[in-house]
């Protein structure tokens, strides 16, 4: 379809909800007040590893002001986890600590004030134990168990797929290489902190509003924990103030919140402090990596071997499938036919980590893109030709079985090329003063919605429901949270689009899980894809309904018709149109209530082997990336000047709110780059406020030129693929090769700061290797591998025919 | 969310009055200007005072007066944005202009004020942070506890002095009026400090800072360089204050002080010693920038490693003097800064 067939689809309009947001109208989970409420608080451990012998809340409960303070104890003997197979958190400690900031006691008071000095009356008696704070810690003491379960001692997840033989193919080779890498742990630092409103009703029934990005997977927990059916709980998802991944787990809090209100009778409001955001984190796993790659003169990737040990902190979280994602979207990106990829997930006592955006795949990109330039520079290839000459072929499967379907990498690296100047920018500069310029390029791929569900099942992943109002007006019913991407907006652009709607005419209702049939949440890029293509299938029922009725009243086949400008007529006899009013009036009078659904799971492509359910998607984003910056050669400072970023969004449903994504995403990862990290000292987090945890400024901000590629994709709604997380993904290893072309040096670690570049360049002098990064891996053994036959190169169907989608 | 604790706001409207509040509640009470530092140290409980005595409607503390030849007489009150953009002081001094315009963010500089950055606490990143924070890790001594945390068999606290316009203003031999119970007195600034993490100010209990005055520009010109993760909200974890007086090309007097490597502005003596009598060449500048890092002696409680905060030292006072000199790198010296 050519943009011009579209009325709203390709236009850059403003979010529905983007007055609401900039006037303060909307109304966030902390913003709710109930008659009656509560405020509740969380004593949280002040040890990162130890044994709750006693704790006495005595004094506490004698607080006036006070209603209720709970244990452990107090609660039935249940945990609860997002994954399935990683069920080990608890709302409230019951045996033992695993990190600063586990929650061992919750207390309900008239104030927060009040909730905050009763928690300070709480006497805990820990017995301390001996705390891993490290990767090699906790490997190095098998004797300290953090959990029992797990792949062996302290290992939470130890896989290994392999595709083809690596050894033939090192073998084939001109060049080998293997390079060592560490990226850091950082976290998502939205703006709103979470919070949730637990009401447990006098009728006996549960509704908690909670600042979530998952409400479906949040209630299916609630089920399980509460001693209460599934079927008499509500979850309402607040308008979520930033999530990136840090609220996409059920937590602890919101859990304690539904006890206590069921203990006082009353509503009870929690809210998170920044500090107890930063120990609730599930943000970016700190991964060392190795990485062995073969490479042809011509540039081509023979194999590559790469092995992946993720510091996942003190619960499993979404752990399992972020050992995953950190090796098997790497191959949808370049052409490489032999395959194998080696990981282990490793306790800490430290904060879980989870999924932020790029989940997973932010680490071995940055291996990856940073070794390719190493490649380049020693096979005297230019990087930006050299993976232009590499990437995928559309349609076609990677060694490990996932299917490329359109790729648009080829056009984002000429686009940034060009647009960068790059050729003219390689070349040597005249060297004067401390302050050097240099310019990098990274690319990456990243999936637009997970192939699989969290919980194994043949249901939809995504569902619509579309109800026309006699007022001429559609409300979309969606279980999607909008939190800040622009979801909802995305639900009314489509619906309108469909029905020849304004976007205002047609309202998108929160999700309800009372109301709005399920989605299972805004996490992995799904929901533009899934939500659309089920909004879409909806609004298309319901205009062959509305068709169906005018078609009579006009006396010609509901096919003569179309539906645009809020009317529905004959184009070649529009002054007969009706309006879209009078054609729900007749569509009621015809067929009843208005009222269709629309559904939507991906197709059926996890590869047929143990692990080949991570990392299938419908098709995948591309990106490529260049950065010039300065580095001061004196202090190691470095300032970015300009990121010109091409990205393969299929198709711009809005190229405002994708520019929007971008943007936002060149945003997280310079902060991720150059200075964010999530580190602790003593066990304690070192700096747990948004002024210590340095994240950029707006001072900081480079110009971002966004340049987009659209490859109308099959699979996606009028072709469109994700956004929100892809255009992260090059961000970092585009500095760190930006870095090395301005003054020479190696950061094979992130973040990239100004002691190490100093360090680096230090070492030059003293004639040691100009890097910095890790030299060493642990002695681990991983599994022996599943061994695969590699897909590389295979034909891949363009359309598969999807469920719920006929 | 953080909550402030209960405490007590007294207005007065005259100076006369807030020392006579401040004397009336003693230990108790605290000052506070804009309280862009006080009110988030009180959510983290580092300071509980029942007790504050409010210097916002004080006109006597607002304003700039003087000139360049007379100097400046500045009150303490004036808030860092009308010290930045006040245009005598930025031409003739142009070091504090720069420190009050780096002070963390517009909206803090609009209320933040001269002599609230001029007495602000020291730091350490063991004791900014939370109560709940600190009781996990122990307590340190200034604040709940009683061992120094980066430096435990320390008998002394190593907070670290984390004004910007402070060195600047020791550079430019400032003087400070402070009005108490028993009268007025003017001492020079750097009396007002103490290299003490916890007294680290020598103001007496019952003193209110009123005015900052700084004497005729005279030939004297000035330069500061920040070091700081952001360019914007944070904190200096090392500050280069330059004041050089220049009779032709030749050096007539000469101060150095260091920010934010000490508890206390810290001058390096010996490297503006070695600066008097001599024309500012390269290799002057170079051979002054390795003696003013020698007291440079920053600890592992700042953002930033502390051995490259000591080795920024070196290149900063380097860069200050060349863009004095008017030498090459005075490009970059503008960008730091």
């Amino acid at each position: 379809m050519s943009k011009n067939q579209f009325s709203v689809i390709g236009q850059s309009l403003p979010k529905i909800d983007a007055w609401a947001k900039v006037t303060g109208e909307t109304r966030y989970a902390d913003d709710l007040f109930l008659p009656r409420m509560a405020y509740a608080k969380l004593l949280r451990s002040a040890h990162a590893h130890a044994r709750l012998r006693a704790i006495d809340v005595s004094r506490a409960r004698a607080l006036p002001g006070v209603y209720a303070v709970l244990t452990g104890a107090d609660l039935p003997p249940v945990k609860f986890g997002i994954l399935p197979v990683s069920q080990d958190e608890e709302v409230l400690c019951t045996e033992k600590v695993r990190m600063v900031g586990d929650p061992v006691a919750a207390v309900a008071a008239v104030d927060e004030e009040t909730a905050e000095q009763a928690c300070r009356l709480i006497a805990v008696d820990y017995e301390p134990l001996p705390a891993l704070m490290s990767i090699e810690e906790s490997l190095a003491h098998p004797d300290v168990r953090i959990h029992e379960y797990g792949d062996g001692p302290n290992v939470h997840k130890n896989i290994a797929l392999q595709f083809g033989d690596p050894e033939a193919a090192f073998a084939r080779a001109d060049l080998v290489r293997e390079d060592v890498f560490f990226y850091e742990g950082n976290t998502h630092l939205p703006m709103e902190q979470h919070a949730a409103v637990a009401q447990w009703g006098a009728d006996g029934k549960l509704t908690l509003w909670s600042s979530t990005q998952t409400p479906h997977y949040v209630h299916r927990v609630l089920g399980r924990v509460l001693d209460l059916p599934a079927a008499h709980v509500r979850v309402i998802a607040a308008p979520v103030g930033g999530g990136f991944g840090g609220k996409t787990d059920p937590f602890a809090h919101e859990i304690a919140a539904c006890h206590l209100s069921r203990r006082i009778g009353r509503p009870v409001k929690i809210t998170l402090t920044r500090e107890e955001v930063f120990y609730t984190h599930r943000g970016r796993h700190p991964v060392l990596l190795w990485i062995k790659t073969g490479f042809t003169t011509q540039g081509d990737i023979t194999g590559c071997h790469l092995k992946t040990w993720l510091d996942g902190g003190a619960y499993g979280s979404y752990g399992v499938a972020s050992t995953f994602y950190t090796g098997v979207i790497n191959p949808v990106t370049y052409k490489m036919p032999v395959y194998k990829f080696e990981s282990a997930r490793v306790f800490t006592n430290k904060p879980p980590c989870g999924p932020k955006r790029g989940h997973g795949t932010p680490q071995p990109r940055f291996a990856l893109e940073v070794q390719i330039d190493k490649a380049a520079e020693q096979l005297g290839l230019d990087p930006a030709a050299m993976r232009k000459r590499i990437a995928t072929e559309p349609f076609t499967k990677t060694a490990n079985h996932l299917t490329v379907t359109t790729t648009g990498l080829a056009e984002c690296i000429d686009k940034v090329v060009e647009a960068s100047g790059w050729l003219g920018k390689r070349g040597g500069r005249p060297a004067r003063g401390p302050r050097r310029r240099g310019i990098g390029l990274a690319c990456s791929a990243y999936m637009t919605g997970a192939g699989t569900a969290i919980y194994w099942n043949d249901m939809p992943h995504s569902g619509v429901l579309a109800r026309a109002d006699r007022s001429g007006s559609v409300a979309v019913l969606c279980g999607a949270t909008d939190i800040g991407q622009g979801s909802d907006s995305i639900l009314a652009y489509l619906t309108a689009e469909v029905l020849g709607l304004a976007p205002k005419d047609v309202h998108v209702h929160p999700a309800d899980t009372a109301l709005t049939p399920v989605d299972l949440g805004s996490y992995s890029s799904r929901v533009t894809l899934m939500c659309g293509m089920a909004a879409i299938q909806a609004a298309e029922r319901l205009k062959t309904a509305l068709f169906k009725a005018v078609a009579p009243k006009l006396e010609v086949g509901p096919g003569a018709l179309v539906a645009r400008d809020g009317k529905i007529g004959v184009p070649e006899d529009w002054d007969k149109a009706v309006s879209f009013a009078r054609a729900v009036e007749l569509g009621e009078a015809m067929h009843g209530v208005l009222a269709f659904p629309g559904a939507y799971a991906p197709p059926k492509r996890a590869g047929k082997f143990k692990g080949g359910g991570v990392g299938p998607s419908p098709c995948y984003s591309f990106s490529a990336c260049v950065i010039e910056l300065t580095v001061d050669e004196e202090t190691g400072e470095i300032e970015v000047h300009d990121v010109w970023i091409g990205h393969d969004v299929g198709r711009a449903l809005n190229p405002l709110l994708v520019e929007g994504q971008v943007e936002g995403s060149v945003y997280m990862g310079l902060g991720e780059a150059l200075m964010e990290e999530q580190v602790f000292r003593k066990h304690l987090h070192k700096a747990p406020s948004m002024l210590d945890y340095k994240s950029l400024t707006t001072l900081e901000m480079p110009e971002v030129h966004t340049l987009l590629v659209e490859t109308d994709d099959p699979e996606g709604p009028f072709g469109a693929k994700e956004a929100g997380q892809g255009p992260l993904l090059p961000v970092m290893p585009a500095i760190a090769n930006a870095v090395y072309h301005a003054v020479g040096v190696r950061i094979d670690e992130v973040p990239i700061t100004p002691d190490k570049i100093v360090k680096a360049l230090e070492a030059r002098r003293q004639g040691k290797p100009a890097r910095v990064g890790p030299d060493r891996i642990p002695v681990f053994a991983f599994k022996e591998p599943v061994v695969v036959e590699s897909a590389f190169g295979q034909p891949a169907d363009a359309i598969v025919t999807r469920p719920f989608q006929p | 969310m953080m909550r402030l604790p209960p405490f007590t706001y007294v207005a007065p409207r005259t100076l006369a009055d807030a020392v006579t509040a401040l004397a009336e509640h003693g230990p108790a009470a605290m000052l506070v200007a804009g309280g862009t530092d006080l009110y988030p140290n009180m959510k983290r409980r580092q300071f509980e005072p029942t007790v504050l005595v409010g210097l916002r409607g004080l006109r006597e503390l607002q304003g700039v007066r003087g000139s360049g030849r007379d100097g400046f007489t500045i009150g303490a009150g004036t808030t860092l944005s009308a010290v930045a953009a006040h245009p005598g002081i930025a031409r003739e001094f142009p070091a504090l202009a720069t420190a009050a315009g780096l002070v963390s963010s517009p909206q803090l500089r609009n209320m933040g004020t001269l002599g609230g950055n001029v007495c602000v606490d020291t730091r350490c990143n063991y004791y900014n942070q939370s109560y709940e924070w600190r009781r996990a890790i122990g307590f340190c001594m200034k604040k709940d506890g009683d061992v120094c945390l980066v430096a435990p068999g320390s008998p002394r606290c190593w907070a670290v002095s984390s004004s910007d316009t402070a060195p600047v203003l020791v550079s430019l031999d400032a003087r400070l009026r402070l009005v108490g119970r028993d009268g007025e007195r003017t001492i020079p600034i750097g009396a007002l400090y103490r290299d003490d993490g916890i007294q680290y100010l020598a103001r007496r209990p019952d003193e209110i800072l009123t005015d900052i005055v700084l004497p005729a520009a005279d030939g004297w010109k000035s330069a500061y360089l920040k070091l700081r993760r952001r360019g914007s909200f944070d904190f200096p974890v090392l500050g280069v204050a330059v004041a050089v007086k220049l009779e032709g090309d030749v050096v007539r007097n000469a101060r150095i002080v260091l920010g934010a490597v000490a508890s206390t502005p810290r001058p390096a003596e010996k490297a503006a010693a070695a600066l008097v009598g001599q024309r500012l060449t390269p290799e002057l500048i170079a051979r002054v920038a390795a003696l003013a890092a020698g007291p440079s002696k920053p600890l592992d409680n700042t953002d930033f490693t502390h051995p490259y905060r000591k080795k920024v030292t070196r290149v900063f006072v380097a860069r200050a003097l060349r863009a004095i000199a008017g030498l090459g790198g005075g490009a970059a010296v503008e960008e730091v800064a």
